[in-house]
């Protein structure tokens, strides 16, 4: 069996690379992707310990993320096509009319 | 049963008069105007006059007309509610009746000034204050008709307020009168807390037992307070020096408000409080000191003084100071006698001042007056009557209550004795030679010639146009009026002293629980039947040694002002210095300026204004908005509106959070 903490750096390796992702890359397809990134990432430290204590509540909560990671997907893509659609650029930096 | 008297109609009145001219006068007509102001100061007079009548049947004890509660805080409370006595029906009468007269005579006087409705406006409001004051029941709402006559005077003094000088003697009189203020408002807290009350009933009621306790200490500082307030208002040393400058003013105002009504109220208040002074001899002799220096004072400056209003000025002062001295001697009814008398002749003086004003077309010079007997009769005659009066020759109103003063200060101090009979001196030769200047020898003005009204005093932009100053002219009857009237009552008003029957009168205020007849005794207490005959035959050597003095000062001013005109400068030529001081009013003014009024400019400028003000509270203020303005140029880079940026705080964020926890986890 595969010690804890290989799962545990490893979960942490693929958060850095999300975060990073999301901090460097101007795609908003690719920040999307490292969202993804990110959230897999935890969800592979949650099935470790919940393998490591045998116990179920570890990968109820993976479920949920899914759920919602898929929820979100939906939701977002839709978000970036309607984007592409009106501003035809999915730089997100020229995404700022918010900004002052 | 006591009938209802409607006490409050009496203020009432003039504030409705006062509240009409103010809102609606600017748009209104002269005539109506003088109708509304006419109307309602006189209907006050009538209320007063119906009030009197019914006073007769009533019996005290009096009790207060409660009208509206004002103050309850636990147990004390205070009321609006007017009291009526013998002491306030005198002031209530003279303050309406002169009021009133005061009121038409000014209808003539200030016809042509462009701000006749102002001008009656505040004199409504005035009256209305000064009735306040005088029928209240408890001293706070004695103190609102207090401060109400203090900015009505402050009004009316700095009426011609582009004048420069007019507006500050304005000011001046105001800021004086803050001080007295300061004192009676300290007295006041005094009261409250150790009596709980400022009904006068109440306080006056429980003085006797607080003595007893052995607080006679506390009590001589509230009366030595309510002497500072009553030095402000009344004009006394060391605040007197408002006065002389308050004849900035119109001169019905001077006459109402500076020598008739609103100065005596000081006086009022002392004789009102007269059973705390009673309790404490040291606040007494303090008030008798400070009336007897007054008056003497002023009356030296008095004839040094060659502007007609500032001689009257002085001697206000000074017959106030006479007022003082009565109350001080615990001749309280001889106080408020000469208060009366006083108010009647000064009024008229005033007012016949202001019509030789008015006929030599605003000069007040009396050096540029002279021989104007024959050239307004009436006021000459009636000046004669308020001259006499004063100057204390029987029969006229001033002998009387002047005497009666005298008199009961000899019983008490010698030294007060010589003081006011050297003072009587004075006052009639001062006023003599008023007399003497202004309507004998060679006419020595410039009036004549129709420029005269160049120099009308504060008229500046509304001069004697319609009567075109062609010359030296009688004032109108509307004028004349009011001053015989005034100067009838200088001559009779003194008789109802005979006999002492005005202090009988006021003996339950001043002696409760002793009827009239048993004051014959009382008058003379812890003397036999023979020292009392010797009295009387003092009191007769008394009267003519003040009579005496009177004739003297007359005399003096007739050799000096008529037959020698030449002979003032010789005398003031040889007492060099000292009369030099006199005429500079003792310098006074210049060692205030220099005492008090300058190391307050400049402790004000350099430490308040330009140390606290500037330096600390500015300065404060300033730093902290433009520390904020730096702290948010700072901050405001934060917020740039780069998403990926903001997620790097967060994760920055979180990093540190994690880091802290890890850290706290290991240790």
């Amino acid at each position: 069996m595969v010690p804890l903490p290989y799962y545990l750096i490893l979960s942490g390796i693929l958060f850095a690379c999300g975060v990073t992702g999301f901090l460097i890359k101007r795609n908003i397809i690719t920040i999307f992707i490292s969202i993804e990134l990110m959230l897999n990432g935890v969800n592979l430290s949650f099935v470790a310990f919940a393998a490591q204590w045998g116990k179920l509540s570890g990968q109820v909560f993976v479920f949920f993320v899914m759920v919602v990671a898929a929820a979100e997907a939906a939701v977002g893509l839709a978000i970036i096509i309607a984007v592409y659609r009106t501003r035809e650029t999915l730089n997100v930096d020229q995404v700022n009319l918010l900004k002052l | 049963m006591t009938p209802n008297l409607h006490l409050w109609l009496i203020p009432l009145l003039p504030l409705i008069g006062a509240a009409i001219n103010g809102f609606f006068g600017r748009r209104s007509s002269r005539p109506a105007i003088t109708t509304v102001a006419l109307v309602f100061s006189g209907a006050a007079f009538a209320t007063a006059l119906w009030v009197a009548s019914q006073f007769s049947s009533l019996t005290p004890p009096y009790h207060p007309e409660i009208l509206a509660s004002w103050i309850r805080s636990g147990t004390f409370r205070v009321d609006f509610s007017f009291y009526l006595d013998q002491l306030s029906l005198v002031m209530l009468l003279i303050v309406t009746g002169v009021g009133f007269l005061i009121h038409i005579y000014s209808v003539g006087y200030m016809w042509e000034d462009a701000g006749f409705y102002r001008f009656f406006a505040y004199l409504n409001l005035f009256m209305f204050f000064m009735l306040t004051l005088v029928l209240a029941s408890n001293y706070l709402l004695m103190f609102i008709g207090w401060e109400g006559v203090g900015l009505a005077s402050y009004l009316l003094i700095g009426f011609w307020f582009p004048k420069a000088s007019a507006a500050s003697a304005g000011k001046k009189a105001f800021i004086v009168n803050r001080i007295g203020d300061f004192g009676f408002l300290i007295a006041l807290f005094l009261i409250i807390k150790h009596f709980g009350s400022l009904d006068f009933m109440q306080v006056f009621g429980s003085v006797a037992p607080f003595v007893r306790a052995g607080n006679e200490g506390v009590l001589t500082a509230i009366g030595i307070l309510l002497m500072v307030g009553a030095c402000g208002k009344s004009a006394q040393i060391p605040l007197y020096i408002w006065l002389p400058d308050a004849m900035e003013g119109p001169t019905p105002v001077s006459a109402l408000i500076h020598a008739a009504t609103m100065v005596t109220a000081g006086v009022y208040m002392v004789s009102r409080s007269h059973v705390i002074f009673e309790h404490a001899p040291i606040a007494l002799t303090v008030v008798a000191i400070i009336g007897t220096l007054t008056a003497l004072f002023a009356a030296t400056i008095g004839v040094t003084q060659t502007d007609i209003k500032k001689v009257l000025a002085y001697s206000t002062v000074s017959q106030l100071g006479y007022m003082f001295l009565g109350c001080g001697v615990g001749a309280f009814s001889a106080g408020i006698f000469h208060l009366m008398t006083h108010a009647f002749f000064k009024g008229l003086l005033f007012l016949a001042a202001g019509s030789v004003i008015h006929a030599v077309g605003g000069e007040q010079d009396m050096g540029q007056m002279g021989g104007l007997r024959t050239k307004i009769p009436w006021t000459f005659w009636t000046m004669t009557m308020g001259t006499i009066a004063i100057a204390g020759i029987p029969p006229f109103a001033g002998f009387f209550s002047k005497d009666e003063i005298l008199w009961q200060a000899s019983r008490v101090s010698l030294v007060y004795w010589g003081i006011g009979i050297f003072t009587a001196f004075l006052t009639s030769l001062y006023m003599f030679r008023l007399w003497f200047l202004t309507f004998f020898g060679e006419y020595r003005g410039t009036a004549e010639r129709s420029d005269g009204h160049d120099a009308h005093g504060g008229h500046g932009d509304s001069s004697h146009t319609e009567h075109g100053h062609g010359g030296i002219h009688e004032s109108p009857k509307v004028m004349l009026v009011p001053l015989v009237i005034l100067a009838i009552l200088s001559i009779v008003g003194g008789w109802v002293g005979i006999n002492n029957r005005f202090e009988k009168f006021l003996s339950p205020v001043f002696r409760p629980g002793m009827t009239a007849a048993s004051l014959e005794e009382t008058a003379a207490p812890k003397t036999s039947e023979m020292e009392d005959s010797r009295d009387h035959s003092t009191e007769m050597a008394f009267t003519i040694i003040s009579v005496a003095a009177s004739l003297l000062g007359f005399a003096l001013a007739w050799f000096l002002y008529y037959r020698n005109p030449q002979m003032p400068q010789q005398v003031a030529a040889s007492l060099g210095a000292f009369y030099t001081t006199v005429v500079h009013k003792y310098y006074v003014d210049e060692i205030y300026a220099a005492v008090f009024v300058k190391p307050l400019i400049d402790g004000s400028t350099q430490v308040l204004w330009h140390g606290v003000d500037q330096n600390v509270i500015d300065a404060t203020l300033d730093g902290s908005a433009d520390g904020a303005l730096e702290a948010s140029d700072v901050a405001r880079h934060m917020q740039s509106g780069n998403i990926r940026s903001y997620a790097a705080w967060v994760a920055a964020g979180a990093a540190v959070v994690i880091g802290y926890m890890i850290w706290m986890g290991t240790r």
